[in-house]
């Protein structure tokens, strides 16, 4: 049967028809939906997990006792779990076990532009790289196949077009496997020096063994047309490539990414006139080529950054650019907003009025960096908002009664908790506050620790950030309401002024989630507005300012009052 | 066949995944080769978002470039004028005539551009344009919006109408139905 899947849900349903037991992620774009697909099956224990080191040690130990397993992540949530993988790559599997990785060329919805091909290299892991939903699937199986094969967990490689696009995949039925029996072995799964110096051998073994395969392998496949043009290509440049040039190229596709061949492309390359290496982000397969002697032309005709598209690789190699339509139109961007009604709005208020350095997150929260609030003095990585807070208020201790630190519920569970336990045992007088909004928002909602219920909405134990940061020895724990501007902003000048590390919880939930009840649409009284903007200074989606008074969007908004606390003229009143 | 591109473009919120789903939906039923590709992340936050649907014999590349888009379909002005260059010389553009403002207007650093409609017109392309909204409310609710600019677009495509309301049945929740096919049959009127 033939199904319109999104190539994440096409690698969730092959891993679901192999017979995958255990999965265990944490959410990150483009890589969220494989876990919540898989999620929908029940016959596979699935989890968030509090961060991507935890999800891939979860599904190494399930592997290891005999489960098909799987985690997922996005590429800088490989970083996180960057530590687990390379000793996994030497104890290798009982069961199957894939990491899947889902890279964001041209950064949609990330921070970086990294190219996670490094790692497989690094890490002396086997990489696969699908370039449509029917290879996400077939490459899915493939790769939990393999890695029985070969002893090793296996990558599979996605970036955000082939994760997010549907194409036709051919589902079948789910094959059961039974667990494989575990027996104790500490030459192969416990790795000290003694055992790892052994290990390392047969890691180096095992690559010559993939690299023979690779050679031959089904997924890498090469299509003679013209000769004139050749190129090599894996992944979406694959799609790319066949759509600017047809047949006017040959190609030579990888679906093996790492090891890579090297006759197959020595072959191939003889064949052909000029040869080009397709490839977005780094010249991963062009340094391999020509480390091996191989005459390729990469980078010096394309580009490092972003995204790569059928019309680049249309205009590079064939010279060729489509006519098109152009008004003469000055269109302002459109970046993405706080939602009407988001609890983090009121609270980065707050902290405006107060005119402190704001060392910021990932999340939703993050767009509190844009206009009219523009609050971030910085954002790097998960966790950093609070560890980085510290390092500053070490460099220069007045910088403590002046600087907060923000993260979201998920975020601080994922790495933020560390942070804070940096504060309280090294003692800067660091003010963290954790923007608790009962849900992993950017990603889509998702649950985690502190919302009380699993990846299946099933009730379950919940973190309470109140405990856990006084059992990690923060003392002054304050919870708000960030619909509460004057509230937030007494709670935190107390905290800034205080001569101890707190810790600020401002917790509302997400305005859009299903439970949450709204209020009736607030409304402007025309008569009372004198138009002095004030309402503006918040960044609402829901107010505009037109024929010199404010104006309210019945449709957005959710009658949240953080807009009626600043108009000094009562101006905004209830539906 | 050759490959047809269509491009669905608004703001977020606007329901513009609906559009692409019940393409995707109709055109497997025609026994093409369909890709959707979609974003997802930060545009679900009133930024501005694209959805591609490309079908035909044999489908490559998931995304829609400038030039190439047989069909654009619009549910803003200002992103119809923003992605005008995607669209194929000799390919239409539909878009609804509704303004929303993006952040930057709001706050007032930038305006939104007047005769937006005419300078698009200039630039020699055939469009439609009409007030979808105004029809969505005439059909019972704003929120069908999106259902009266594909009943537009749907006109524009290969498939039948009854197999467009096949996919409609299959795709929107029973107690919206008759709101929606009032909907889109006020878009296909058009």
């Amino acid at each position: 049967m033939k199904k319109l899947l999104i190539g994440n849900e096409a690698v969730a349903r092959g891993f679901y028809e192999a017979g995958l037991r255990v999965a265990s992620s944490y959410p990150g774009t483009p890589s969220t939906e494989v876990t919540e697909f898989i999620a929908k099956y029940d016959e596979i224990y699935s989890e968030w997990a509090p961060n991507e080191k935890v999800a891939m040690e979860v599904a190494l130990g399930a592997s290891i006792s005999g489960a098909r397993s799987f985690c997922a992540m996005k590429h800088v949530g490989l970083n996180v779990a960057a530590d687990p993988l390379f000793t996994a790559s030497y104890t290798g599997v009982n069961a199957g076990m894939v990491v899947v990785v889902a890279d964001d060329p041209g950064m949609h919805s990330s921070q970086n532009e990294q190219d996670s091909r490094h790692y497989a290299k690094a890490s002396k892991t086997m990489m696969l790289e699908p370039s449509d939903s029917q290879e996400c699937y077939d490459y899915a199986k493939l790769a939990l196949e393999l890695s029985e094969k070969f002893d090793t967990p296996v990558i599979l490689r996605l970036t955000t077009r082939v994760a997010h696009s549907r194409s036709l995949v051919d589902i079948a039925e789910r094959e059961e496997r039974e667990l494989l029996p575990y027996t104790k072995d500490p030459m192969k799964n416990v790795m000290m020096p003694g055992m790892a110096i052994k290990k390392h051998v047969i890691v180096e073994d095992r690559i010559l063994k993939q690299t023979e395969w690779a050679e031959t392998a089904d997924i890498n496949t090469v299509e003679y047309n013209d000769k004139k043009i050749g190129v090599i290509c894996a992944g979406i440049t694959y799609q790319y490539a066949k759509e600017a040039l047809g047949d006017k190229a040959s190609y030579l596709k990888l679906g093996c990414v790492y090891p890579l061949p090297v006759e197959l492309i020595k072959n191939f390359a003889a064949e052909c006139d000029k040869v080009y290496v397709l490839e977005q982000l780094d010249p991963y397969i062009e340094e391999h080529c020509k480390a091996n002697g191989i005459n390729v032309i990469g980078k010096e005709a394309f580009t490092l950054q972003g995204e790569y598209s059928q019309k680049l690789i249309s205009k590079v190699i064939l010279g060729e650019e489509k006519e098109n339509y152009t008004a003469d139109v000055n269109v302002p961007a459109r970046p993405p907003v706080l939602c009407a009604g988001c609890p983090h709005r009121g609270l980065y208020y707050a902290l405006k009025k107060l005119g402190v350095y704001v060392s910021g997150d990932i999340g939703c929260y993050t767009l509190g960096a844009l206009k009219p609030l523009g609050m971030l003095d910085t954002c790097i990585c998960m966790g950093a908002s609070v560890s980085a807070l510290h390092g500053r208020n070490k460099a220069d201790a007045s910088n403590a009664k002046k600087s907060v630190a923000v993260i979201g519920d998920s975020t601080f569970m994922h790495s933020g908790v560390t942070g804070l336990i940096d504060i309280a045992y090294n003692q800067s007088n660091s003010t963290v506050i954790i923007l608790d909004n009962s849900i992993t928002g950017m990603t889509g909602h998702q649950d985690n620790p502190t919302t009380g219920k699993t990846i299946k909405g099933d009730p379950t134990t919940a973190v309470s950030l109140e405990m856990l940061a006084k059992a990690v020895g923060i003392d002054r724990v304050r919870v708000v309401d960030p619909y509460n501007l004057k509230e937030c902003e007494d709670v935190i000048r107390e905290e800034l002024e205080a001569d101890e590390p707190s810790v600020v919880i401002s917790r509302r939930p997400c305005a859009l989630l299903k439970y949450v009840k709204h209020s009736a649409p607030l409304k402007i009284d025309e008569e009372k507005c004198v138009g002095c903007k004030m309402c503006m200074k918040i960044g609402c989606p829901a107010i505009s300012f037109k024929d010199g008074k404010s104006k309210i969007d019945f449709t957005q908004c959710v009658g949240c009052k953080v807009c009626s606390q600043l108009c000094k003229f009562d101006a905004i009143t209830e539906g | 066949m050759d490959t047809k591109s269509i491009m669905i473009v608004g703001v977020g919120g606007q329901g513009t995944l609906l559009a692409s789903k019940l393409l995707g939906a109709a055109l497997i039923k025609k026994g093409y080769d369909v890709k959707v590709s979609e974003v997802h992340g930060m545009s679900q936050r009133g930024g501005s978002v694209v959805t591609y649907v490309k079908y035909g014999d044999k489908v490559y590349s998931p995304i829609v470039q400038k030039g190439e888009a047989d069909l654009l379909l619009s549910f803003e002005q200002l992103e119809a004028a923003r992605w005008l260059e995607h669209l194929k010389v000799g390919g239409t553009l539909i878009t609804n005539t509704q303004k929303i403002d993006p952040i930057p207007v709001i706050i007032g650093t930038e305006t939104y551009p007047e005769n937006v409609l005419e300078e698009i017109n200039k630039s020699g392309a055939n469009v439609i344009s009409l007030d979808a909204l105004s029809l969505a409310v005439e059909a019972g609710s704003p929120k069908a919006v999106n259902v009266v600019l594909i009943g537009v677009l749907a006109k524009k495509t290969d498939i039948s109408y009854e197999d467009w309301i096949d996919a409609l049945k299959s795709t929107v929740p029973e107690k919206f139905l008759e709101l929606n096919l009032k909907a889109f049959d006020l878009g296909y009127n058009y």
